[in-house]
């Protein structure tokens, strides 16, 4: 397109005037730069997201029907994942009020033993080494037991040294400290180590069972919610067949099509997150108060956590994604359906 | 512009819209095509337009063959068409001017660029005082010229109308006839399929004939 379609359209307007307003530069054919061509395409990509926008929002009773169900499916994994969360922190709370100890042999000196106590300190899946010598051990036993008169009958201090070790909580896996405890075994100064490891693998079983049973649950409702949106997008489609066919009859590529309903997607995806993260934290907020006064009830410091904003944001986004995925996935089924016949 | 060569087009059904068909139409014509419905008139639109692809033969437009067309030029093929029909094709869920502005917004036109478009081509078919109507409350006529001003608002080389006059009184259609004859004057090639006979005589005109798919007349009606 060039002079000729200029000549064209002034000689079009050099018909008899239809009316007095007859304009004095009509269109004239312009060579679209790709300036012209971004700022049409990013143009039609902030209308599509407006639009669609807006279309959900003429409709409320219906799209908030759906974000419901949208936030419902969200929320029931995100809100497991959340009591697991805090299901993991009381256990590393354990876990760390636990520690390992290490009996020496009779015949370690003192000198000895603060320096395997040194050296322990300094690895880096220990935070806390602390050295017990047998007359301390004593002590406390008298303290503590009750039999401290029995105890100052002995001859001889038959309690040996001891040093207690905190392990770290990032090497808290069963694994690591099974492999701790082999590591401080190995040291010749050492007779025994004692950890009880039944439980903290129980509890990480446990806490893997768990964690597969809402991954697995996840992946259910995340399936749930693309069906959800693919459905909705393919009655949008529905509704605005007769538009589809005419624009793709003047000349709509399948993107410019695609645009609106995948920004619905979007939409529904990113509404349902809001709702689902608004959902948690009533929800969370609701039961941090007696969750509270129970921990209190135990002397525990224990405090329930809710989602932060952060992680809120990330719920969102992951729904909203899910959104345009499920709108993706209906518009490349049904938009090819519709064409101009 | 338009070559069809031996164009046959059967569907699925069996049943045989177009048969060998063959003809040429040069650039900056202006011609009709006839026959009672269902003789093939909309099939062929519908080649040209590639709503529709030929069982055998082949169709050239604007030197395009349109078979090697890959998929993902149509649209851009289909900016250079203008296309009035029969039922408007309007969307009736916006107003007259976002109607008209639809191909140019498809085409990514800039805002300002689209309002003088749409403007010139409403004021072209005399509805500008319109402009801001929903197509649902004009008239047969009008609606068919807002459907005209939308087929040429982005100035296409080749504009096909499929009984553009279908439902409309005598003195509406040759108001229509004049404006097709406008466009055609200033350039535009114009392919009109209509079964109006005495429309046909008044235009005096190239006509193309068809029966029962074949092509049997080719040339100035009588």
């Amino acid at each position: 397109m060039g002079a000729s379609v200029d000549t064209r359209s002034d000689r079009l307007r050099r018909e008899p005037p239809r009316t007095e307003n007859t304009r004095p530069q009509g269109a004239v054919q312009s060579h679209m730069s790709w300036r012209d061509k971004f700022d049409a395409w990013s143009a039609h990509h902030s209308n599509s997201a407006i639009e669609s926008l807006l279309r959900l929002l003429d409709t409320p009773l219906q799209s908030l029907m759906t974000w419901l169900v949208i936030a419902i499916a969200i929320a029931l994994p995100a809100a497991l994942f959340v009591v697991f969360n805090n299901v993991q922190q009381i256990g590393q709370s354990w876990q760390d009020s636990s520690q390992i100890s290490v009996f020496l042999k009779k015949d370690a000196t003192a000198n000895q033993a603060q320096d395997l106590r040194g050296r322990w300190a300094k690895r880096p899946d220990v935070a806390q080494a602390t050295y017990v010598s047998p007359d301390q051990a004593l002590e406390e036993f008298k303290l503590g037991s009750g039999l401290g008169e029995l105890a100052n009958h002995l001859d001889e201090n038959p309690l040996p040294a001891v040093i207690l070790i905190k392990p770290k909580i990032g090497g808290n896996t069963p694994d690591a400290l099974t492999s701790l405890q082999q590591s401080l075994v190995a040291d010749p100064l050492v007779a025994d180590v004692r950890l009880d490891m039944l439980w903290v693998k129980r509890l990480h079983q446990f806490i893997t069972v768990a964690e597969r049973f809402v991954v697995a649950l996840a992946g259910l409702l995340a399936l749930g919610v693309l069906l959800v949106i693919g459905n909705t997008i393919r009655m949008a489609i529905e509704n605005r067949r007769d538009e589809i066919v005419v624009v793709k009859l003047v000349g709509a590529t399948d993107a410019y099509v695609r645009r609106p309903f995948l920004y619905t997607g979007l939409w529904y995806g990113v509404g349902g997150g809001i709702v689902a993260a608004i959902l948690l934290a009533i929800g969370f907020w609701w039961l941090s108060v007696p969750v509270t006064k129970l921990a209190d009830l135990y002397q525990s410091s224990f405090r329930l956590q809710s989602l932060d904003f952060i992680e809120s944001l990330q719920l969102i986004l992951i729904a909203g994604l899910t959104g345009l995925l499920g709108a993706w996935i209906a518009v490349a089924r049904h938009l090819y359906l519709i064409q101009p016949r | 512009m338009i070559r069809f060569e031996t164009v046959s087009k059967r569907y699925d059904t069996g049943y045989e819209a177009l048969a060998r068909v063959d003809f040429e139409v040069e650039a900056g014509e202006m011609l009709f095509l006839t026959g009672h419905s269902g003789a093939g008139k909309s099939t062929l639109m519908k080649l040209i337009m590639l709503m529709e692809q030929p069982s055998n033969g082949h169709v050239y437009v604007d030197g395009h063959h349109l078979a090697r067309l890959p998929k993902s030029q149509i649209p851009y093929f289909r900016r250079n068409i203008g296309v009035v029909f029969q039922n408007h094709q309007l969307l009736f869920d916006r107003t007259v001017y976002d109607n008209v502005a639809l191909p140019l917004q498809v085409a990514g036109y800039p805002y300002q660029e689209i309002g003088k478009r749409v403007r010139a081509a409403l004021d072209k078919v005399d509805l500008l005082d319109k402009e801001r109507c929903n197509p649902v409350v004009l008239s047969g006529g009008e609606q068919q010229r807002v459907g005209i001003a939308r087929a040429v608002v982005n100035k296409p080389t080749l504009l096909l109308a499929d009984e553009p006059t279908g439902n409309l009184d005598p003195e509406l259609s040759n108001e229509i006839m004049t404006l097709f004859r406008q466009f055609n004057e200033v350039g535009t090639t114009v392919m009109i399929a209509t079964h109006d006979i005495e429309l046909l005589k008044r235009m005096n005109k190239r006509v193309l004939g068809l029966v029962q798919g074949k092509l049997v007349h080719d040339g100035v009606l009588w």
